[in-house]
């Protein structure tokens, strides 16, 4: 019998709809949720199921949707509300930030905030500057949130699952190019029919292998496996490391596959400066140093916003290309 | 209006005992600050005690309350023990928060239902448009009342909130309390329209301006307000017209920007004069009761004072487990 193979949308929403079986009090709200199903689809049907009071659509407010979940999540429900781009997260930055992140620490440890705040970025879908921010990086200096990317829909179903479970505000990052872009590894997998969870706060090593470690997160992922399978018919076999959940951050994973390798490269879709792959390469640098035989390489995207016109986003982009250039120039 | 809705006998005066309370606490804090025992932003609740001690008295002890950075006075007309409350402003163990959220946020306590104080303008709105949400969802009659000032209703927050609720008729009540000014800018600078409450009218929501130096005034008001949101109309908004009569924080002493004969037509307003006249001319107070109330009010506080002075800060080593629920 073959393994059930679905996509990362399908995953996503096996997950909402499960857990929303499972427990009353989750509800799901956000722009076009409802009676769309979402833009994506992700939320695709739950409103057929679970009705008009625990599936909603909102207005176009992301302060109130954000404000709106807090507030459910204070009064006993677990609110999954959804931020339909991660750009629009900017507008509600002061409730993810201000409120969500530093409730339970500023109250004395009295409230506990469970709920999943879901986005997704575009990068990759030609939506320009304004549709397709990574801005995971930002939302890391604020303590109190955890902050979850899968790459793959087993991932993605299991950690949404334990997202809506987890008792703190989870900032879940979805990838847009994953929901359409059928030659990526992590739009569809292998996803089983009985019940998993995947724990947030682990990394996962995504390829074996012993002559670099690639260290990637959500979309990049499937570049990192893509070229993973180049290196390997030069003969190289580098080791791919999915993070995964950034908040908290699995360095011990990071760490463990670099004493390995002895060799870094660190791929992210935003710019260089004070991104993901700057905290990793840091990490690296200030606790694992002697590991390294080279210095660490950070892929990123230039210093500049995303072009909308689609080949010039794809000369932007981080690609399996440079990242088999990046691994090859390190060990060849 | 049936008996149990009106403020009158005992529980007037009651409720002149607990307006005793927040004017000598909120003094006492104003001298602390000035003595440099309180360090950060202190804001005073002075002058504005009707509100909080009519809206709490009129509310069920189950609804929710949402509050805000000058939040003393909600938590103490909400029960939240003076020494808790005491505890947040000066920082120690035995405050609300653990001394980890201070004066901005010192009425937040969970058992008393107060599960926020924002310190940011505007945010609490929103947050109880949700916190409406869970009260909805399960059926039960409850509400979320969440105070904010006049400065909250040029932020997109409130107008999201406002349309938020109104649409998905959530029983809300939003309490503005506007005392005229907005740190130090005066709302005739800053506010475009007819009032706080025809702007809230707008989204649709009922919406009324009260005396909010009269706690009889307010009590009817938020009494009126309740019913109807717990019937299923949807959100209440009360525009309670009060007056802050200290300035914005504790640095603030509140006079260059404010006309004296506004500040001296105001203080003949004092809420706290208007309830003992009002309870002279019922009979139901003497001079006599009320420097006994005042006595037996300032004997417990400074008892209270002696005792949060005395008591110890959070161990530093115990905040780091508390920025999680669950930790991975």
């Amino acid at each position: 019998m073959s393994l059930r193979e679905i996509t990362y949308v399908e995953a996503l929403n096996e997950a909402l709809r499960e857990e929303m079986r499972r427990d009353s009090s989750v509800v799901v709200f956000g722009e076009e949720v409802a009676l769309a199903g979402g833009v994506y689809k992700v939320t695709k049907d739950l409103l057929k199921e679970f009705g008009p009071s625990r599936v909603m659509d909102t207005p176009i407010s992301e302060i109130a949707i954000v404000g709106a979940a807090i507030g459910a999540a204070l009064n006993g429900l677990r609110p999954v509300a959804e931020l339909m781009f991660f750009d629009f997260a900017g507008i509600a930055f002061d409730q993810i930030v201000t409120h969500a992140s530093k409730m339970r620490f500023t109250s004395g440890g009295q409230v506990k905030l469970p709920l999943v705040i879901r986005t997704q970025y575009s990068l990759g879908r030609s939506y320009g500057s304004q549709h397709t921010q990574f801005l995971a990086a930002s939302f890391m200096q604020a303590p109190g949130l955890k902050i979850v990317l899968p790459s793959t829909p087993y991932d993605a179903k299991g950690l949404l699952k334990s997202a809506i479970r987890d008792d703190d505000p989870v900032l879940f990052i979805e990838s847009g190019a994953l929901y359409v872009n059928k030659n990526y590894y992590g739009y569809k997998g292998h996803v089983p029919e009985e019940e998993y969870l995947v724990p947030i706060g682990k990394a996962d090593v995504k390829v074996e292998g012993e002559d670099a470690t690639v260290v990637a997160l959500s979309r990049t992922v499937s570049e990192a496996v893509a070229a993973a399978k180049q290196l390997n018919e030069l003969g190289l076999k580098p080791e791919v490391v999915d993070l995964r959940t950034i908040q908290p951050m699995d360095y011990e994973t990071v760490v463990r596959s670099v004493k390995k390798t002895n060799r870094l490269v660190v791929v992210e879709d935003s710019v260089k400066t004070c991104g993901v792959s700057a905290e990793v390469a840091a990490y690296v640098c200030e606790y694992a140093f002697d590991a390294l035989e080279s210095p660490v390489i950070r892929l990123n995207s230039p210093p500049m916003p995303a072009p909308q016109s689609q080949p010039l986003e794809r000369q932007y982009m981080v690609s399996a290309e440079k990242i088999v250039e990046a691994v090859k120039s390190l060990c060849l | 209006m049936t008996q149990s809705q009106q403020l009158t006998g005992e529980k007037l005066l009651r409720v002149f005992r607990k307006m005793v309370e927040l004017r000598f606490f909120e003094e006492r804090v104003e001298r602390l600050y000035r003595e440099g025992k309180i360090t950060g932003p202190t804001h005073l609740y002075i002058g504005q005690e009707a509100v909080a001690v009519g809206v709490v008295e009129a509310l069920d002890e189950n609804d929710l309350i949402i509050s805000t950075y000058r939040g003393h006075g909600h938590g103490l007309a909400r029960g939240v023990p003076m020494e808790a409350v005491l505890g947040e402003i000066l920082g120690r163990a035995v405050g609300t928060c653990k001394g980890l959220g201070g004066s901005m946020h010192a009425p937040i306590c969970v058992e008393k239902k107060i599960p926020l104080a924002t310190a940011i303008v505007g945010s609490g709105l929103p947050i109880a448009a949700g916190a409406a949400l869970g009260f909805k969802l399960r059926g039960e009659r409850n509400l979320a009342a969440v105070f904010f000032g006049d400065g909250a209703v040029n932020t997109g927050a409130f107008h999201e909130a406002l349309n938020l609720a109104s649409v998905w008729r959530l029983p809300v009540l939003f309490i503005c309390e506007n005392n005229l000014y907005a740190m130090t800018t005066s709302l005739t600078k800053t506010f475009a329209g007819e009032s706080i409450a025809a702007r809230a009218s707008c989204y649709g929501i009922r919406a009324l301006h009260v005396n909010g130096n009269d706690v009889v005034e307010v009590y009817e008001a938020t009494s009126l307000a309740s019913r109807y949101i717990k019937e299923g109309h949807g959100p209440f908004f009360l525009e309670c017209r009060t007056y802050r009569q200290k300035g914005h924080g504790g640095y603030d002493l509140g006079t260059w920007y404010r006309p004296k004969e506004e500040i001296e037509e105001w203080l003949a307003k004092d809420p706290v004069e208007v309830l003992y006249r009002r309870l002279l001319s019922e009979g139901l107070i003497s001079e006599q009761d009320r420097k006994r109330i005042e006595a037996e009010v300032l004997k417990t506080l400074e008892e209270v004072v002696d005792n949060v002075l005395a008591s110890p800060l959070a161990d530093f080593s115990i905040l780091l487990d508390l920025v999680y629920a669950s930790k991975v």
